[in-house]
Parts: structure tokens; C-alpha cells; sequence
């Protein structure tokens, strides 16, 4: 008898202690975020595909066109080429693709570029039906944000 | 009584309207109530707040095709939907929401309440078995047997009451109780010291009258799919649906009246209708809210509940009520 008595005490406590937390929860501040909406910024080592940094002084691409991103990407997806301007000493960057369909953004390239020329973007709407949008044309990006 | 034609007319437009707003806006609130408290938003995107939802949701399942699947008693898989939401809207007519907005001030209305209520669980019962299906059978039987083991504590509590107050009148019941919270039949303690007790047997009751968690046993999601309503598309689940958040407001109403004293005001300030359409919400409000607190448990231990527990308390109820009656 004494069992079934606090069966029934003890039942009515803990389901008095579940309203309780409900309640409370109830009246706590909302996680949810509004995504297209309200864009969340995303965190500091937060990993999209790479892109170019740009010189402030010259406004041009800090790459000098070593090609060390090339030969360190273990997918072989970077391809780039440059020339030499006319009376200038350095080389220019006219073309750098990144293939992002074989990427895994292991960030190789990243590492290997002593010259801090490129970095993770934090570019994350990438949805499309179509393969090649993912040959992401850097340069062109680069113009593209001014 | 005015026995002009404008009256039941009025009514029906009355009723049907708060009958309908109700149905459609408490899915609203129970998925902004469900949101909040798991800290979601809930519906946002159709009108403000989400407000145009159910509006939504009705348009998209009145525009489906009610499809009747090969192998179904066609007549009963009609009906039962509408079983489901008439009974609920013919309750309306006896619910008194004040002293004067009545539709019908009938003698036996709680007798007839329930009537209408078993009729609600024969929706359920023809809607599982007229589909075909087994998961509908399997829902359909849990649902008979659920609804007997809760209708019984919830009738003897209604003993109680009926015996308190002399009357089988809603009217009567309500007016019974006026003059203060003191007087109410939940604080009743001259009466019998375990009418709160009562109270939340009968609240319990009510919501497992409604089929809904944790007591949804008759639409188990994880092993029945949808229960009796798996068949079901189109206006067909509308209606069980609606059914569902009318019986909710009818239970809430008996509850209100039966214990809470109706469109008594607790202190006599601003008496009016509004006393006893905030009781209702506060007690939807807390169906809702149970919903979304509590998982629902395996039916033998439902059924424990109802025939270990909550019958012989209510039984115990009746006695010690009568014993008061007769010492005081």
C-alpha cells in the first residue's frame, strides 16, 4: 500500500517538476534564426572555399604567382597563370580558377603560400544544379567585391 | 424565453463563427505554444507572426482531392470525419457562456454533453475501422478502450458535482457557483475537502476525452503512423483535426463551468462573457502546454492510471461528498 502511495505522490511531484521546466523555457529568449531573412555571420575559423586577399596599397592580389597553392593542393584543384607587364619587375595574376568540386578545404594551399596571398572565405550560399558554377573564377571575384 | 426566428439564427452564426476561429487559431497557438517552449519560433512566414497559417493550411487542404483508397467501406469512410466535428459543434448550443448567452438552457445538459462526447469517440472508432487499414484498426481499439476506462471517473466526478449543486443545468450548475472564487465548486471544502482533487481528475479526463498527448495513444506516431487518420487526406484530416480543437474548447468549457464557476468573476470586478473565455484559454493554454511537456507512455500503463488511480479516487470523492451532504 505504501508503494502505490508514492506511486502516486511521487508521479504528481515529477510531473509537476516537468511543467515547471516547460514553463520556464517558455519564457526564454528564442534560438531559432531567420535565415534568409536575418543572415548569421559566421565564426572566425569558419571554412569556405578560398579566395584571393587583395594588396590595400596597390589595390591588386598579394599573389606573385609562384604557383606554390598549385603544386601543394593534394586535388590538383587550383590553376592559375600569370605574365610580366611591361616595364614592370613582378609578375601579374591574369587567371585563378579553383575546381571546388574536387575540393575538400584541407587549406594545403593556404599554408603553403608564404606570402599570405589567400585566405577561407566565409561564403557559404553555394547551392546550384549545375557542376560548373563550382569553377569558381577568384580573380574575377576579387573584382567583383571592388 | 423569446421565441423569435432571429435567435437560433444569431446563434448559429454566433457559434459557427467562435466554433471556427477556435478550430483554425488554437493549431496556431498550439504550434507558436509548441515553438516557444522548445525555443522555436513557430510559424512565421504567412501574414504577421504567422498569422494567416491556419488560413493557409485550410485553403491547401480543401484544394487536395479526398482520396478514397481501394478497399474501404466508402459510406462510413465519409461519415466518420463529420461525426467527428458535428458532435462538437452541437455541444455549443447547451454551453451557457454567460447568465444571458445561452442557446438552449436545457435540463439534462451535462447528460447530453456526453452523449455527444461518446459519439466523438465512435468517429474515431468508424474512422479506424472503415479504412482498412491495421494501423487504424490497432488505433481504432486503443482508442475504445482508453476513452471507457476515462469516461467513468470522469462521469463519477460529474456525480459529485451534480450532487452538490442538485442540478443536471449547465445554467444552474454556473449559477450555482456565482459570488466570488470562495464559492466556485474546485474550492468547495464545505461540500468535500477533495474537490481539488476532483478538479484535476476531471481536467485529466478532459484531455484524455480528446485523444491528445500524452494520452494520444489512438495516433501513436512512432508505431501506428497516423492512427485512425492515416487513410485520411484533404478535408477528411481537416475535419478530425478540427474536431480535435473543438472537442478541446467543449472540455475546457465543462471544466470551466463544472468547477470553475463559469463567467464568475473571482473578486465581482467587470463581470461579463470575458471571465469565462479567459478561464477557457488559461485551461486550453495548460492542454497545450501538458502536450508539450509529457511523452506519452505504453496503454497498460494509461489504463493503470485511469483504473488504479483516478477511479478510486473520484470513487472516494463520491462518498466523502455524500457523507458531507448528509452530516452538513
Amino acid at each position: 500500500m505504501s508503494e502505490y502511495w508514492n506511486d502516486v505522490i511521487g508521479g504528481s511531484k515529477s510531473l509537476l517538476i516537468g511543467l515547471s521546466i516547460t514553463a520556464r523555457e517558455f519564457f526564454k529568449p528564442v534560438v531559432t534564426e531567420q535565415y534568409p531573412w536575418v543572415v548569421p555571420e559566421m565564426t572566425e575559423r569558419f571554412r569556405g572555399h578560398i579566395e584571393l586577399i587583395k594588396d590595400e596599397k596597390t589595390g591588386k592580389p598579394k599573389c606573385i604567382v609562384c604557383g606554390m597553392c598549385m603544386r601543394g593542393c593534394p586535388s590538383g584543384c587550383i590553376s592559375l597563370a600569370g605574365k610580366k607587364p611591361e616595364g614592370e619587375k613582378k609578375k601579374a595574376l591574369t587567371k585563378y580558377h579553383l575546381d571546388f568540386t574536387t575540393c575538400s578545404l584541407c587549406g594545403t594551399c593556404i599554408e603553403s603560400c608564404n606570402f599570405g596571398a589567400i585566405q577561407f572565405s566565409k561564403d557559404y550560399n553555394l547551392a546550384s544544379t549545375r557542376k560548373e558554377d563550382y569553377i569558381f573564377d577568384l580573380l574575377k571575384r576579387l573584382e567583383e567585391q571592388g | 424565453m423569446d421565441t423569435s426566428i432571429w435567435r437560433p439564427i444569431l446563434y448559429l452564426i454566433g457559434f459557427m463563427a467562435f466554433a471556427g476561429l477556435n478550430a483554425a487559431y488554437l493549431g496556431w497557438c498550439e504550434r507558436k505554444g509548441a515553438g516557444r517552449i522548445q525555443r522555436r519560433t513557430g510559424p512565421m512566414e504567412v501574414g504577421f507572426q504567422g498569422l494567416l497559417q491556419p488560413l493557409a493550411d485550410g485553403l491547401k487542404l480543401m484544394s487536395k482531392q479526398l482520396l478514397v483508397p481501394t478497399g474501404v467501406d466508402g459510406i462510413l469512410f465519409r461519415v466518420a470525419p463529420i461525426l467527428a466535428m458535428i458532435p462538437a459543434l452541437t455541444s455549443f448550443a447547451v454551453i451557457p457562456f454567460a447568465g444571458n448567452i445561452q442557446a438552449r438552457s436545457v435540463e439534462l445538459s451535462v447528460l447530453l454533453l456526453f452523449a455527444l462526447a461518446s459519439i466523438a469517440m465512435m468517429a474515431i472508432l468508424l474512422g479506424g475501422w472503415a479504412s482498412g487499414n491495421k494501423y487504424a484498426v490497432i488505433s481504432a481499439a486503443r482508442s475504445v478502450s482508453q476513452n471507457l476506462a476515462y469516461e467513468i471517473p470522469m462521469l463519477v466526478t460529474v456525480i459529485t458535482v451534480v450532487m452538490i449543486t442538485g442540478s443536471m443545468n449547465l445554467q444552474d450548475i454556473a449559477v450555482h457557483q456565482q459570488g466570488g472564487f470562495w464559492h466556485w465548486n474546485i474550492f468547495a471544502l464545505n461540500k468535500s475537502i477533495l474537490m481539488p482533487i476532483s478538479f484535476i481528475i476531471f481536467f485529466i479526463c478532459s484531455i484524455a476525452e480528446t485523444n491528445r498527448a500524452p494520452f494520444d495513444m489512438a495516433e501513436a506516431e512512432s508505431e501506428l503512423v497516423a492512427g485512425f487518420m492515416t487513410e485520411y487526406g484533404s478535408m477528411g484530416f481537416g475535419l478530425f483535426m478540427m474536431g480535435e480543437y473543438l472537442n478541446m474548447v467543449v472540455g475546457a468549457c465543462l471544466v470551466t463551468i463544472l468547477f470553475l464557476g463559469g463567467w464568475d468573476c473571482p473578486f465581482g470586478l467587470f463581470p461579463g462573457v470575458w471571465w469565462f473565455l479567459l478561464k477557457i484559454y488559461i485551461l486550453l493554454f495548460t492542454v497545450i502546454w501538458v502536450r508539450w511537456t509529457f511523452p506519452r507512455t505504453q496503454i497498460y500503463k494509461l489504463l493503470n492510471l485511469s483504473w488504479k488511480i483516478l477511479i478510486p479516487f473520484s470513487l472516494v470523492n463520491l462518498l466523502v461528498t455524500a457523507a458531507f451532504i448528509k452530516i452538513f
